[in-house]
């Protein structure tokens, strides 16, 4: 387990009749204290506001790539870079 | 392919995103740009959060609070910019706290007076703000729309450093004094927060290319100084340069040399509050890290009870009011 | 306006709990365990800060001597303050900082929501604005006490050290006096000994789920109402007062 706090992405509805906006991420340790973050620092506590935290590490992506098929069976993370995959322990050189 | 593509969004000034295919020097830049702006913004917390407990009015107070509740706001947007490239937050903290990635030097000078917490208002974060609203353009969209962020918050801190530059300048002399005393102090540490001059610099052509940087050193500095002049004459304070004057063939304002030999002292670790700054941080960190761990471990038990989350749709969810 | 002593005392009761407490918790800002949590610390000083200013000011209005919320932080000695001995206890580890929130802020909401019905408009605006900010305040104390009780070993030990520490303070909170019960006759204020009850409940529900012990400690002396402190006041003073006093008759 990592020894700090995982990251979350915060989604943010402004005002009733919006959609929820990607805002940015943070970190906390679960999702209650993850939500009480995010609004601290994504809303300053206004009223009526709604918000989503996602663990990061739950979101699928697809590809930007024009040319790579839509439907790719390799379904991916939202960051590109491999330090943001969990290595196992067990491996080494990595 | 990919590298065909970076290529034309960077040509058609359009944004990269964090799935883009980037050439590994561009990952890298930015990862170390965008870190040592959010560890400036951290670091920047101290000399301005030393007079909290101090102001002497409670609207100042309020206001100051506020300010520093913003820097870290700001930090933590940025750290969260620079995740999106992949880096880790922790990871990013650990270079700032062994030196290996920097901060901005003008954190390393001492806040000594209360007129200092309205100079830094006033110079330091006009300074930042002449570089930032650049960067809302830069070609990396995290880091643009952390910027446009940033800058929406920015703007009052600036006027309230001014602001309370203002009071002191036309208020008894003692307070005249100390604002004057704090101008001396800042001014040129504010101006090589610009970096060195452009012939000096030779990461700067690389950074311009790919539109990290949209303009040069020289040009932000003397942008600053030809807004802050003005500002000065306002405040009725005078600026620490008997060189300064008007060039009307220029078109900007002359001014007298930098000091690089400090500005290279600072930056290698020799100004008055390096040491302190870090131990501070360092301090925080570790002195903390009981409660990070704490907060895991009860996570890790709500998974094993089974209650890690609240359950059911988001679009049944009740606003968090 | 008729001059209301009574009435001046009891705001400045409450704003002195809010403005020792915000300074305390200023006190964290850059210092706390995660970014997050300076900004969370910040907010709620910030809050705090808010009450104090309005309280403050609406004592000085009441009063009727023409003094002004910074006439009332800056220019009095500590045996004119008149806040609870729990906001002027040093801050501790984040625990220790943890368990004061919580005792504190389950009694402030309490308070809050009574004070709601005054029949004084402004007290009665306050607490309406107050009991939403409060709450969160006394959810943020809640989540880390469970969090801290019920997480790693050292985080229980110091989490019951805190509210080791803080528990001799707890029954000053509720103790009422005749200036105030005579207030709360009158429908302005609200009668301390009646918010005991009800954080009681809460309060231990919090300890039980957090898996700690409700200390059997002595209760301390208390007298902070009537002006008489710890002598950690005086230092906490000495620094928010200093520049205020050093140039007097300034503005800022």
């Amino acid at each position: 387990m990592s020894r700090e706090w995982p990251l979350w992405e915060i989604f943010v509805r402004g005002r009733r009749g919006l959609s929820h906006v990607h805002v940015g991420s943070l970190h906390a340790a679960d999702a209650q204290m993850a939500l009480r973050n995010a609004r601290d620092l994504y809303t300053r506590r206004q009223e009526g506001v709604s918000i989503w935290v996602v663990p990061a590490s739950a979101i699928m992506a697809s590809s930007p790539e024009e040319k790579d098929p839509f439907f790719d069976p390799a379904a991916d993370k939202i960051y590109r870079h491999p330090t943001f995959y969990t290595i196992p322990s067990e491996a080494r050189h990595l | 392919m990919s590298e065909e593509r970076f290529g034309q969004a960077i040509a058609a000034d359009q944004r990269i995103e964090p799935r883009d295919w980037m050439p590994e020097a561009y990952r890298a830049t930015l990862i170390r740009q965008i870190a040592q702006h959010a560890h400036s913004e951290i670091i920047g917390m101290q000399p301005e959060g030393n007079w909290i407990t101090r102001a002497p009015s409670l609207r100042r107070k309020a206001i100051l609070i506020a300010k520093v509740q913003d820097e870290a706001g700001h930090g933590l947007y940025l750290y969260s910019a620079c995740e999106t490239l992949g880096a880790d937050r922790a990871d990013l903290l650990d270079m700032l706290h062994s030196g290996r990635q920097k901060y901005s030097t003008i954190f390393n000078y001492p806040s000594l007076t209360w007129a200092d917490v309205g100079a830094i208002g006033w110079l330091v974060d006009g300074a930042a703000i002449t570089n930032q609203v650049a960067l809302c353009r830069c070609s990396y969209g995290p880091y643009a729309r952390a910027m446009v962020r940033i800058c929406k918050e920015e703007s009052f801190h600036q006027r309230q450093g001014f602001e309370s530059l203002n009071a002191l300048a036309h208020g008894t002399p003692g307070q005249r004094e100390m604002a004057q005393d704090a101008v001396n102090r800042w001014w040129w540490p504010s101006l090589m927060m610009f970096g060195p001059q452009d012939d000096k610099s030779p990461h700067s052509a690389q950074s311009m290319e790919w539109r990290i940087k949209r303009h040069s050193n020289d040009e932000l500095r003397q942008k600053f100084i030809d807004m802050t002049v003005p500002q000065a004459e306002v405040l009725g304070l005078r600026l620490p340069d008997p060189e300064l004057r008007w060039n009307p063939a220029r078109g900007h304002y002359d001014f007298g040399a930098i000091d690089w030999a400090e500005f290279r002292r600072v930056v290698s670790g020799d100004g008055p509050c390096n040491r302190q700054r870090m131990e501070h941080r360092v301090a925080a960190h570790d002195g903390g890290r009981w409660v990070r761990e704490a907060a895991l471990a009860y996570a890790a038990k709500l998974r094993q009870r089974g209650n890690g989350h609240h359950g059911g749709r988001p679009d049944q969810e009740e606003a968090v009011a | 306006m008729t001059e209301q002593p009574a009435l001046a005392s009891y705001a400045l009761r409450l704003g002195d709990d809010a403005l020792i407490l915000s300074q305390r918790l200023s006190e964290w800002i850059s210092r706390a365990p995660q970014l997050e949590e300076d900004v969370a610390m910040a907010n709620i000083a910030l809050d705090l800060l808010g009450q104090a200013r309005t309280l403050l000011t609406y004592a000085g209005e009441v009063e009727g001597m023409g003094r002004s919320e910074d006439d009332l932080a800056y220019f009095r000695d500590d045996r004119q303050y008149r806040n609870l001995h729990m906001v002027e206890l040093e801050n501790g580890d984040f625990a220790q900082t943890i368990a004061r929130q919580l005792a504190f802020s389950s009694y402030q909401l309490e308070m809050y929501l009574a004070l709601r019905r005054s029949r004084d408009e402004t007290l009665a605006g306050v607490a309406g604005k107050a009991v939403k900010e409060v709450t969160y305040h006394r959810d943020h104390a809640t989540q880390w006490t469970l969090r801290l009780g019920d997480g790693t070993e050292e985080s229980r030990r110091r989490m019951q050290a805190g509210i080791e520490r803080v528990w001799p303070y707890v029954d000053e909170m509720f103790r009422s006096d005749p200036l105030e019960q005579a207030l709360a006759a009158d429908g302005l204020a609200v009668d301390a000994r009646e918010l005991r009850p009800g954080w009681d409940e809460y309060v231990g529900a919090v300890l039980r789920q957090a898996t700690l012990t409700r200390p059997q400690t002595r209760t301390a002396p208390g007298g902070g109402r009537q002006g008489l402190h710890t002598e950690q006041l005086g230092y906490l003073l000495g620094e928010m007062q200093y520049l205020a006093r050093s140039h007097p008759y300034s503005r800022w």
